[in-house]
């Protein structure tokens, strides 16, 4: 068996919405300490409604495929249904992730979160 | 274009050791205990392999015991030292950071059977220094273990300064020859060396098999009960296909040692000129003093586990000590014990090159390497804070 599933290398190998946002509405960055992971998501939002959406990533190909697939779940999405996003929506999205590669998907989770209250809190200043 | 450059990992069998297995396996089937002609004649080519490869190391037939590979010659030697030590009231072990996990797991193991354990500090270019080795010697120092080349850096020890100082001090010296053995010459008795661990698929040999040399006059302690087979000290029926595949891939690799370094270090270096290019890269471990076949690199901004999958699609085998290919979240400890900190460790690249390498396919390498981080940059977050100056470079 493949160390990843053919989703996980498709999103690897030709990542979705990549690059960045200028003058992005939320920006948030999530790592991870102990395996030195780090992604970073750029939102842009009209009328709470996500309209485009890019990412960053220093990682992993789980985490690059993980960071990939989120950008695509929220994309079109109003800001209070993309914060209900888990990172297990994301590693089924993928059609799984390796036991020791979760945490990838719970880096973009928190990643778009981030973004997320960023936006808020812009709004709301 | 498909390169295997993870020879470190395991290597390509030789097919000389191909053919002596086959027919070993055809023709000596026979138990080398039993006593009728075919357990004899498995026999005499059980002795006939143990004569070839002890008198590459320059050993005595005797001191080689066979076993299922170098992580169990290790642990048996560890054992065999820390039993004779302790019972001489001798519980202190020195070894090195750097040591592959066969030795540190069992040194581990050890340390909680009440052992102390110092480890030296293998500095910034990978080897150790002896004046170090000689302050940390104390009178209840049961052994030393060395390793004479590392696995990841490919650094080598000062193997016989070692085992000269460790001689003179009358205290055990064990060295995991691991990657060294068929790849740089050994002479036990010149470098004093008292035990030593070998595994046959690092050079070209089958893989479960390997052995542990034994200087004469040392009680080996047994990790495996149950019979008579080496000498009552590895008890289990020989593996003697491989045992003999092993034999015959060391001959090969001792035969074509000195043309082999030539070779492989010319396209080493070619390799680290080619490398160095990368802004923001640098060699892990001595330029000189490695492994012919070693080159391992750390690339700033970058992480190594995407690097090894982009350049598999494009034919390259190799390897990281990046902390997503551990399946344990660490970096590599040999790279951490070298002063390269957590995020350099993370993008770092391993090759090792075999003597079938050429000089077209160390440019292809190059090549493939520069565009893969090239394009791994376009989207790290951590490039782009280096490149704007928000987080400073470490690799200039």
């Amino acid at each position: 068996m493949a160390l990843y599933s053919d989703k996980v290398m498709d999103h690897f190998m030709n990542p979705r919405n990549v690059g960045i946002i200028e003058n992005a509405d939320g920006i948030g960055e999530a790592g991870n300490a102990k395996c030195g992971d780090i992604m970073k998501m750029y939102l842009k939002i009209d009328d709470d409604v996500i309209t485009d959406v890019k990412f960053e990533t220093f990682g992993c190909a789980s985490a690059i495929a993980s960071s990939s697939m989120a950008t695509e779940l929220i994309k079109g999405q109003r800001v209070e249904d993309a914060m209900k996003l888990t990172n297990k929506a994301v590693a089924e999205a993928l059609d799984g992730l390796p036991e020791y590669k979760m945490h990838c998907s719970v880096l973009a989770e928190e990643a778009i979160e981030a973004a997320l209250k960023d936006y808020q809190s812009k709004k709301n200043s | 274009m498909e390169i295997y450059a993870d020879n470190a990992a395991t290597t390509k069998m030789s097919d000389a050791a191909i053919a002596v297995m086959t027919d070993a396996m055809k023709n000596y089937y026979g138990n080398p205990s039993s006593l009728y002609l075919k357990g004899q004649r498995a026999k005499e080519k059980l002795e006939q392999a143990r004569l070839e490869i002890a008198d590459i190391i320059n050993a005595e037939p005797r001191e080689i015991i066979f076993t299922s590979g170098g992580s169990e010659a290790d642990n048996q030697a560890l054992l065999t030292a820390a039993l004779l030590g302790g019972k001489k009231g001798k519980r202190h072990v020195i070894s090195t950071a750097f040591e592959h996990h066969a030795i540190l797991h069992t040194l581990k193991k050890l340390e909680k059977n009440g052992f102390e354990i110092t480890l030296l500090p293998v500095h910034e270019n990978g080897i150790i220094r002896l004046s170090e080795l000689e302050d940390a010697m104390r009178e209840d120092t049961c052994l030393v273990t060395v390793m004479t080349a590392n696995n990841e850096i490919g650094t080598i020890q000062p193997v016989s300064e070692i085992g000269a100082l460790c001689r003179k001090k009358g205290i055990l010296f064990h060295t995991d020859a691991v990657q060294a053995v068929g790849h740089i010459p050994i002479d036990v008795k010149a470098q004093s060396i008292d035990m030593l661990s070998a595994s046959a698929h690092k050079f070209h040999g089958p893989k479960g098999t390997g052995f542990l040399y034994c200087r004469r006059g040392i009680a080996l302690s047994n990790l495996i009960e149950g019979g008579a087979q080496e000498r009552g000290k590895r008890a289990g029926t020989e593996n003697l296909p491989a045992i003999m595949g092993m034999a015959a891939a060391l001959r090969e690799s001792a035969e074509g040692m000195e043309a082999h370094n030539a070779h492989k270090a010319a396209v080493r270096d070619h390799l680290i000129r080619g490398l160095s290019q990368i802004p923001h890269s640098a060699l892990n471990g001595d330029p000189s003093e490695r492994l012919s076949g070693n080159v391992n690199f750390s690339f700033e901004g970058i992480e190594g586990e995407s690097l090894l999958i982009l350049l598999d699609r494009r034919g390259i085998c190799a390897s990281s000590g990046s902390a997503c290919t551990s399946g344990s979240l660490d970096p590599s400890h040999v790279l951490l014990s070298i002063g390269r900190i957590h995020d350099v460790a993370h993008g770092s690249l391993r090759l090792t090159i075999g003597e079938d390498i050429t000089l077209e396919q160390a440019d292809y390498i190059i090549k493939n390497v520069k565009e893969v981080v090239e394009y791994l940059r376009s989207f790290s977050p951590v490039w782009r804070d280096l490149m704007s100056g928000k987080r400073e470079f470490i690799l200039k």
